[in-house]
This record gives structure tokens, sequence and C-alpha cells, in this order.
């Protein structure tokens, strides 16, 4: 199972993420199974907010939150702290969107592509970070996601940013 | 269709295929996205229902009587505190033989306040003459939905329909879900029609007072109503693995409970994770298995006691505890087994209150002390008490 922690602020759309992530993983035919839930509570824009995917080829049996994560992927580099390793498996990476190098951890100036693309905010830049990064789901799927779950108006942007991320990981 | 939903969305689909005429809901967390994408699809025009907003919880169920008096298929949703404030009507609802459907998003009870997911909410109302049933994911939850009003529409039955779904865990976790179409889903459960219902052209009285002469028999009509649900679930679970291809398995869900020494019954998702964790408990040699309730009433007697027949202990695991005595589900189970003539040492295990985690490590234990024995009542990760054993 690959398992991957998304880190936010309320308002960020990091459980959007989540979600488009797990949509575009199981769009293709076939044994392929994904659970994607935020962290459950009252919701508040600015406060700190975790949400999770898990990605797996037979059912996902096990709903409780990630313990061990194969990415965890940050949209505010104020969230991250090394302590954060923790939460990973031994080869898993932390993406982080930051305009500064992050000692441990793989980090992309997402606010720069979300900004020429007049995005509000960079949840579509990382999810096009991770599966360029890590392929556990093909810029096709996540951009059929888009396509599935986004609102018409905002599609063709967030296709945009999730292209150029992709491109801009490999 | 296959969408990626929550399991409050993938109800509100369920119920989009199943017309109802009048909805009636006052929004409660973890329910509210299941009455939000229903009033959504009463807007767009995907659904052709009266959508009520009402000031309680209380109104919301008196709403969805009065309709289904009227001969309308009906709807509500609530949780937690809001089933309790509607318990009133839940018995004038079953009583009157309203086959209303209700969403209940299985949440903890106050005090200490708390928004989580446990099951204290539904267990406790047990009594009310609902049929009850229990989800386990989100396509189970959107079929349930479309199932329920063919079970609590048919003559035999007319009893509402309580359908529980773990409040966020199941209610806010999304996943691949398979939609019906609609011809399908139209062809599977036809418009309510029924005589129970106000006539001007052929008054009768509805729900009237019956006096000590009479009220008993109405009470024992109730019963045999819940009772007739146990075979319309079977006939109605058949026609649906016909028509749609999913197949469901009746009161109970058993796994690999054929050969096994030590059983775990359950009810909702942590069925998966019992699931699981017997998986790897088997490649080490250990014989265990998991039986999933699916439906509290009418109450799995006959199969809970004839697959613990032959194993050496078990325990029920639940999220709920009626304090002063042990978890009601464990009670359930232990009387089906006395009136079996089944003595198997059993064990109760409570977690899950008010949303705390229940882990793979947990249920592992669980298996572990059934093996050697334990106390009655086990609050997982606190500790035990003998309690009467």
């Amino acid at each position: 199972m690959i398992e991957i922690i998304w880190l936010g602020r309320g308002g960020q759309g990091a459980f959007t993420a989540a979600k488009l992530l797990g949509a575009a993983y199981t769009s293709d035919s076939g044994d392929k199974y994904a659970l994607a839930f935020p962290s459950f509570g009252p919701e508040r824009r600015g406060a700190p907010v975790r949400a999770f995917t898990k990605l797996d080829t037979k059912p996902v049996a096990d709903r409780s939150q990630t313990e061990k994560a194969d990415y965890i992927v940050i949209l505010d580099d104020t969230l991250y702290e090394p302590q954060l390793r923790s939460l990973l498996k031994e080869d898993g990476n932390i993406i982080v969107n930051s305009k500064n190098d992050i000692e441990g951890a793989l980090s992309f100036d997402a606010e720069n592509i979300a900004a020429e693309l007049k995005l509000p905010t960079v949840n579509t830049v990382m999810l096009g970070l991770l599966t360029g990064i890590s392929g556990v789901a093909t810029e096709e799927n996540a951009v059929e996601a888009v396509k599935g779950y986004m609102p018409k108006k905002i599609q063709e942007r967030n296709i945009s940013a999730i292209l150029k991320a992709a491109e801009e990981a490999v | 269709m296959k969408k990626f939903l929550s399991g409050n969305e993938a109800f509100a689909e369920g119920i989009r295929l199943a017309r109802p005429q009048v909805i009636s809901a006052y929004p409660i967390t973890p329910q509210t996205i299941v009455v939000e994408k229903l009033s959504e699809m009463v807007e767009d025009g995907s659904l052709k229902a009266e959508y009520i907003h009402v000031e309680s919880e209380h109104s919301a169920l008196s709403c969805a009587i009065g309709a289904s008096a009227a001969g309308a298929r009906a709807f509500t949703a609530t949780s937690s505190q809001g089933l309790l404030y509607m318990a009133e009507c839940l018995y004038y609802a079953a009583g009157g033989r309203f086959p209303i459907v209700m969403m209940n998003a299985d949440r903890s009870t106050a005090l200490p306040w708390n928004i989580y997911g446990d099951q204290r909410d539904s267990l406790s109302q047990l009594d009310s003459g609902w049929i009850q049933a229990y989800a386990e994911n989100a396509q189970e939850a959107l079929d349930l939905a479309l199932m329920s009003y063919r079970i609590a529409e048919d003559k035999t039955v007319s009893t509402p329909f309580m359908a529980n779904l773990d409040g966020f865990i199941l209610t806010h976790t999304y996943e691949t879900v398979d939609i019906p179409d609609r011809e399908q889903a139209d062809r599977f459960l036809p418009p309510y029609e029924t005589d129970n219902r106000i006539d001007f052209e052929n008054p009768k009285n509805m729900a009237f007072s019956a006096g000590p002469d009479t009220n008993y028999i109405f009470k024992y009509k109730e019963h045999r109503g819940v009772l007739a649900a146990r075979e319309v679930i079977t006939r109605t679970e058949a026609e649906f693995a016909e028509i749609f291809g999913r197949k469901y398995s009746g009161l109970t869900e058993d796994y690999r409970t054929e050969d096994a020494e030590y059983i775990i019954v359950t009810l909702g998702s942590i069925a998966g994770l019992c699931r699981e964790t017997a998986d790897k408990l088997r490649e080490n040699g250990v014989r265990a298995g998991v039986v999933r309730i699916r439906y509290m009433r009418p109450f799995p007697n006959e199969e809970i006691a004839g697959v613990l027949r032959n194993a050496k202990a078990y325990a029920v695991l639940e999220k709920d505890i009626s304090f002063g005595n042990e978890g009601t589900v464990f009670t359930n189970v232990n009387s089906a087994l006395k009136k079996a003539g089944v003595n198997v040492p059993g064990y109760n295990f409570i977690g899950g209150l008010g949303g705390r985690n229940i882990s793979a490590a947990d249920i592992e234990n669980i298996y572990s002390a059934i093996a050697n024995g334990t106390d009655s009542v086990n609050f997982i990760g606190i500790g035990g008490e003998e309690n009467g054993k």
C-alpha cells in the first residue's frame, strides 16, 4: 500500500488534492483501490489540516490515519518540521512548497507556478509535483480527476498546474 | 458509473435513485453532507421531491411521518443528539407502521460533548421498533439506501428503516463507488403504494389510541413486522444481486469462520481491519475469523449461534457501553447463544468511543486475550472487569 499525508492550512485545498489523487489512481480500470479522508473534526480557515490518501491493489481495509507514509506533501512551509520524518517509511520522501532549500526535503517553489496560472492556491501544483516525482498516478489520470471533480471554470488552469509541475519535477 | 465519493455522498446517490417524494431534515455533523447533497439534487431537478427545512430533528421525523401518512415515500437523516431528540417520534413512526427511511451518521453522545463517531446513539434506540442496518463502506451504504425502501415498504414488514454509517470514518471518507443507472434502479424499486394512508375517498382512522384490550395485539404485530424483514432482506438482496451484480449476505457477513477457533463479532467500518488482522494471524497459525453484524434488528440469532457454535472463544467488539452492565451488542449475542444452547466463552471489548482510533495492534490483542481468557468486559487501552462472570 502507498500512503500519502498532506499538510496544509484550512482553505488551501490539501484535502481536495488528497481526493483528486485517489480519484486519479482509481480512474484506470483494474484492481486499484483508494481511500481519501481529511483529519476529522471542526474546520477553520488558516488552521493546520492533514489529509490522507491510501492507494492499493486490493480494497483498503485500514481506515485509520496513516502512521508511516511514503510521501508527505506540505503545501505551506511554515508547517514543515524535521520531526515529520518520524511519520515516513524508511525510503519515504517529504515534498514541500518553499522558496528556500530545506534539508531532508524536496522543496519546490509551487507558488511561482500557481501565480503564473493565476491560481489562488498550490494544491494542484503539489499534486503535479507528487505525480512527477513518485509516479503513483500518471499525469493523464490526474488530469482526468480534475475534469471529473473540479468545477468547470477552474479546470483548465488546474490542469496546466499539474502538467507544468510534473514537468518541473522530473 | 464509477465515482470517487464519500459515504454521505454515496448514500445521497442511493436516495436519489430511490426517488423519495418528501425529504425533511435538520443538519448535524457528521450527517450534514447527505442532506446538503439531497437539497442540491432537488434544486437542480435531478430529484423530484419536496425538500422541507425544519427547525429540529423532532420536526424532521414528524414531517416524514405526516408525509408517509399521506402515502408519500419519505426520507430523513440525523446523528447523535439529533437522533435522541427525535426519539419520541421514532416510536410513533414504528407503531404507525410508516416505512420511512432514515440515515443515521453514528456519533458519540454528550457529555462530554464530542462530534466523532461511535455507535451509542443508534444502539440506544434498538427498542424503538425500527429495522437497523450498519454499513461497512460507501458502496454498501449506497446499496442499502436503495434496498432499504424495498425492505421497509414490503407489506409483510411495513416498518421504518434506519441505515447507520460510522461518523467520519465512513461518512467523510472517499472511495470508489459504482452508481447504478436509473433504469435499473427503477426496475428494482417501484413507486410506493399503500392503503395505510389518508384518503378522502376512503376515509379511515389512523394513528389512533388503543386500550389495554387491543394494544398488545398491535405491539405483537409490530414485532412480527420486524421479524418478517429477515426473509424480505434475503429476497431483496437476491434480486439486487441479479440486477446490479453485487451480493450481500443477509443479517451477518462471515469471514474465514468455517474452521475458526477465535472469532471477533463486530459491526460497521472496523470490520475491514478485523478481517485483515485475522488474515495476518492465520499466517502464524492462529485460526481467526470475523462475523460482521449487518442488521441489529431483526437480530441474527440463528446466524450468530451457528457460527460461534464450534469456536473456542469469541469477542464482541463494539463502540458502545450500556453503563452498569456491558456493551449492548454483547448482551444480544450472548442471548442468541443461550437460546441455542451454545456454551462458548465470550468477552466484550469496548473501543472507539468518541472517535478514538482502534488500531490493528488493538485487534491482535483481542484475539490473544480471548485465547488466554480475560475479563468479561474490557475497555481497550484502559482495562477490564469481571462484571458478573
